[in-house]
């Protein structure tokens, strides 16, 4: 047995002898991954090298003097900070709520219900993934303004929700997408009427697309400044634009280490959102 | 209604747009009874039985359980319980919390909830996975599961849709005993829809055989093998050979027919055969007899040419031919010989062909 499976491979050598590695292939081997190489400093080197300089004590940016937490802690002396971060949590939780709410209402009814141009409606709610926020920012200005409505925590709510619900749409209606309606049968069989069928079997099925997509929703949130500068009023101003407007002074260090604060916060919820979605599987 | 029905359906229609999916079907399923639908797929069985469930409102017709009159009655405020096809379990509940949730819907009492689920899951065999996850759990166990969740909830009937189906061939043949024994022990009435016409016959108190939304035939597995009442059933249940011909007489029970080659076999007539129509002639093949000799003069006898021979054990698979006509012919083997010259009958060969007329059955085109 074991003798034939040697001339076997005997013969398979002689027939087909291994290919000499051609000279080309290194040099396209190397190349690769120097262009890798090159693509990730390009995305994350400018990010590192902020994160670097907001533990820097100089004052003013591009030269290293020696580490220091100054910055960290004159952050939460800032009042003035502080406040615009306690607005922005606001606004994210309320809108992310918003949003939680009407996308996976919207994801029930497009999935389930059956009614003309549904693919054009569908369209219609993925809209304002593409649109330029630069667009939705006027646009919504504009029309708070045709409107009489004074801008303030009302109009960054509603707002946020506009941009941030197609994403909660989006998650539900993928963890919709491969749900099995008869486990919704099974349980009006076991005497749930729907109320109880929704509460109790759909929507704990549904949660980690929920959980994702809030999570994805309060993190464009918080971090939204261009429509957010455009529906702002008067006493609303978010972390984005109280960073901004502090720019007008400079890079100085206490920005970097907000911008740090916010990236650590934001990368920390995106994984969350992930490794939630691929619990699903 | 003073009839003991469990389950009734009353001239039932089902229409998706202009197909009829059930169409005008009438049946009754008796208490206590381990009733099967029947059929290809497409047939009906699955709307019928989503109809009695109350996933489906019938078009037309009516749905009756334990003699009240369904209507739009929900399925949540039916007495029937559902073992799905995909099981369905809850992916995100315990297997215990699975079999308890019926009675927590009907707001049982926690020890009793405890008590009966508990129960339930030792009538499956399962007691030892109670904390197991669904997804945790073998395809044959996930099927137990369904079944115990739907059990412990004592229900008037039990219906099963193609519960076996996803399992493999052993496991199926080991289920089909338990369930049949679980039904015998727990006397509730079960309507069990499946395309697998062995299954059906090994289980059932009664078939529903069905095709192209019509209930075709009701009656027991006996009945149904042995008197079906159209070529269709006849064709669906078993193995059968068909002879096409036309009715020269019909004597008392008999029908006489003649092949176009000329031959003339008799059987039992069946219902709307009469002289001077089309009609079929359907002889199962374990119901005939090769001889080495006989005489013309014995009803339903003829020389044929031996086509070919098949050794499979139990029997031996012979097929024939009658003119142009091919004939499966299966001789039991009940002698234990090793020597195929003890055959009298030889491929190529010519050997004589015979059956009883009470065997065979002339069916209305």
């Amino acid at each position: 047995m074991s003798n034939t499976t040697i001339v076997v491979m005997g013969d398979h050598a002689e027939f087909a002898p291994p290919p000499r590695e051609r000279p080309s292939l290194r040099v396209g081997h190397v190349s690769l991954v120097g262009i890798t190489l090159f693509t990730f400093a390009f995305l994350y080197v400018p990010i590192i090298v902020l994160i670097i300089f907001s533990f820097n004590s100089a004052r003013t940016g591009a030269v290293w003097q020696g580490f220091t937490l100054s910055w960290y802690q004159r952050l939460l002396n800032n009042e003035a900070l502080l406040s615009a971060a306690g607005r922005s949590l606001i606004i994210g939780l309320l809108s992310t709520a918003g949003s939680v709410i009407i996308g996976t209402m919207t994801a029930l009814a497009m999935e389930r219900e059956h009614f003309r141009g549904k693919t054009i409606w569908d369209g219609l709610l993925y809209m304002p993934v593409i649109i330029p926020e630069i667009v939705s920012g006027v646009s919504l200005l504009l029309f708070f303004a045709a409107g009489g409505i004074e801008r303030g925590l009302f109009t960054l709510v509603v707002s946020h929700i506009a941009f941030s619900m197609p994403f909660v749409y989006l998650t539900v209606r993928a963890r919709l997408a491969d749900f099995d309606r008869s486990i919704e049968e099974a349980a009006q069989d076991l005497g749930a009427d729907e109320a109880r069928t929704f509460w109790l079997i759909t929507l704990p099925l549904l949660m980690p697309g929920i959980v994702s997509g809030a999570l994805l929703a309060f993190t464009l949130s918080i971090d939204d400044f261009i429509i957010s500068f455009f529906v702002t009023g008067k006493g609303w101003n978010t972390l984005p634009i109280y960073i901004w407007s502090q720019l007008k002074q400079g890079v100085t260090p206490e920005i970097n280490a907000i911008s740090a604060i916010l990236l650590l916060f934001s990368v920390s919820i995106i994984v969350m959102s992930l490794l939630l979605q691929r619990r699903q599987h | 209604m003073a009839n003991d029905f469990a389950v009734e359906l009353r001239d039932v229609v089902k229409l998706y747009g202009e197909v009829a999916a059930v169409d005008h079907v009438t049946m009754s399923i008796r208490q206590n009874e381990f009733f099967s639908l029947l059929g290809p797929s497409g047939c009906g069985k699955t709307t019928s039985l989503r109809m009695i469930a109350g996933f489906e409102r019938p078009t037309s017709g009516i749905v009756a359980i334990d003699n009240k009159i369904m209507g739009a009655t929900p399925p949540f405020r039916r007495d029937v319980n559902t073992v799905f096809q995909s099981y369905a379990l809850f992916p995100h509940l315990t297997v215990e919390q699975n079999v308890a949730f019926g009675l927590q819907m009907k707001g049982v009492s926690k020890t009793e909830i405890k008590r009966r689920t508990q129960e339930a899951l030792e009538l499956v065999r399962l007691p030892q996975l109670a904390a197991r996850y669904p997804k945790q759990m073998s395809g044959g166990q996930q099927q137990r599961v369904a079944l115990a969740r739907a059990l412990v909830n004592r229900p008037r009937v039990l219906l099963l849709d193609e519960p076996l189906g996803a399992l493999d061939l052993k496991l199926r043949k080991e289920m089909q005993i338990e369930l049949k024994t679980l039904q015998s022990q727990v006397g509730i009435t079960f309507i069990y829809v499946t395309h697998d016409q062995e299954e059906a016959l090994t289980m059932s108190d009664r078939i529903a055989v069905m095709s192209h939304g019509k209930a075709l035939q009701v009656g027991t597995p006996l009945e149904i093998y042995e008197r079906p009442n159209c070529r269709f059933v006849a064709d669906f249940i078993g193995e059968t050979n068909f002879l096409d011909g036309t009715v020269t007489e019909v004597r008392g029970d008999f029908a006489y027919l003649t092949l176009p080659s000329g031959e003339v076999f008799s059987g039992r007539a069946s219902e709307g055969v009469r002289a001077g129509t089309q009609a079929t002639l359907s002889v199962r093949p374990e119901k005939m007899q090769l001889l080495e000799n006989a005489s013309t003069a014995t009803a339903n006898t003829y020389q044929v040419h031996v086509f070919s021979i098949a050794y499979v054990g139990s029997d031996t698979r012979v097929i024939i031919n009658l003119g142009s006509q091919r004939i499966d012919v299966w001789e039991q083997n009940s002698s234990s010989t090793l020597n195929p010259d003890d055959y009298f009958f030889k491929s190529g060969e010519s050997a004589w062909l015979t059956f009883k007329p009470e065997n065979a059955l002339v069916l209305a085109s």
